[in-house]
């Protein structure tokens, strides 16, 4: 069954705070092979201008989709995780994630369209810190495929 | 070492990288991102929804495609919007050697305030991998 697009627009609650810690943005650098000393030396993420160590730019998905799973196990959305694909992921920045952070995401579904019998549903989610700055916007499009093409 | 803004034009190539990618690889990537999808590391499952093999973490290529962008920049803190389209997953063989995810990039339009737009062209086995995969950058 399609999605309903009455619940394009439908804003959740900001999630509860993300402490960002200098040791996981070591781990997540070093899970992506990346030995740029911003991730891992304050003293080099200063000297670049940054307060602390920053987090790679994919880093923010990180928080991002543990929001969007408000989306994807809201009950009245009704979206079947088992379909779904990640079809789209974009990121616009007003500031790196940095050590230190308190990030809470806002999630709305910012579309809901159906292609070729696949549904493809459009999560924003906005990330400020703990001062209600904007840090990132990340636009997730998931793709719920069509029942009948699940063996694509 | 910043790259300023008058260094580049449209069509100014970014030194390209090969990522390689093992089963070792993508459970270090399932821990430190919290993705646990078996499809990432369990080969019986992902073959019972129809996938050609386990398959890397769509944002684990992402996050490596960047990669050439953040060594040129040297700052990753100058990336000011990254986006990618998911066209074709990276099947990772349980064979030692796994996958290679080759990355170019360069330059394709110079925008206001010294910031450019890179595209971003990411294979694997010389299929793409990623579509639309653009970054805007801020230069010096």
């Amino acid at each position: 069954m399609p999605l309903d697009p009455a619940f394009i627009g439908r804003t959740y609650p900001p999630t509860e705070p993300y402490e960002v810690g200098r040791e996981k943005i070591r781990e997540f650098a070093a899970a992506v092979g990346d030995d740029n000393p911003a991730y891992s030396d304050p003293e080099a993420a200063k000297a670049l201008g940054h307060p602390d160590v920053i987090a790679p730019p994919t880093f923010p998905f990180v928080i991002t989709y543990r929001a969007a799973a408000q989306v994807v196990e809201d009950p009245e959305l009704g979206l079947d995780f088992t379909r779904v694909v990640h079809g789209d992921q974009k990121f616009a920045y007003t500031r790196p994630v940095r050590a230190g952070d308190r990030l809470s995401v806002v999630v709305t579904i910012d579309a809901i369209k159906s292609l070729a019998g696949n549904d493809v549903l459009t999560v924003r989610g906005e990330v400020s810190d703990g001062s209600g700055e904007h840090v990132v916007t990340s636009l997730m499009t998931l793709v719920a495929r069509a029942a009948d093409e699940a063996g694509e | 070492m910043a790259i300023s803004f008058d260094e580049v034009e449209v069509g100014t190539e970014l030194p390209g990288r090969s990522f390689p990618v093992t089963r070792d690889t993508l459970v270090r990537y399932a821990g430190a991102s919290g993705d646990f999808n078996p499809i990432h590391w369990n080969e019986k499952f992902a073959l019972e929804v129809g996938l050609p093999d386990v398959i890397a973490h769509g944002m684990f290529t992402m996050a490596e495609a960047v990669r050439v962008v953040t060594d040129w920049l040297g700052d990753p803190g100058a990336v000011v919007e990254y986006g990618v389209r998911f066209t074709r997953p990276v099947p990772v063989p349980n064979d030692g050697t796994g996958a290679v995810i080759d990355v170019t990039a360069k330059v394709a339009a110079l925008l206001e305030d010294r910031k450019v737009r890179v595209d971003l062209v990411a294979t694997s086995g010389g299929q793409k991998v990623l579509g639309m995969s653009r970054a805007v950058v801020q230069l010096a």
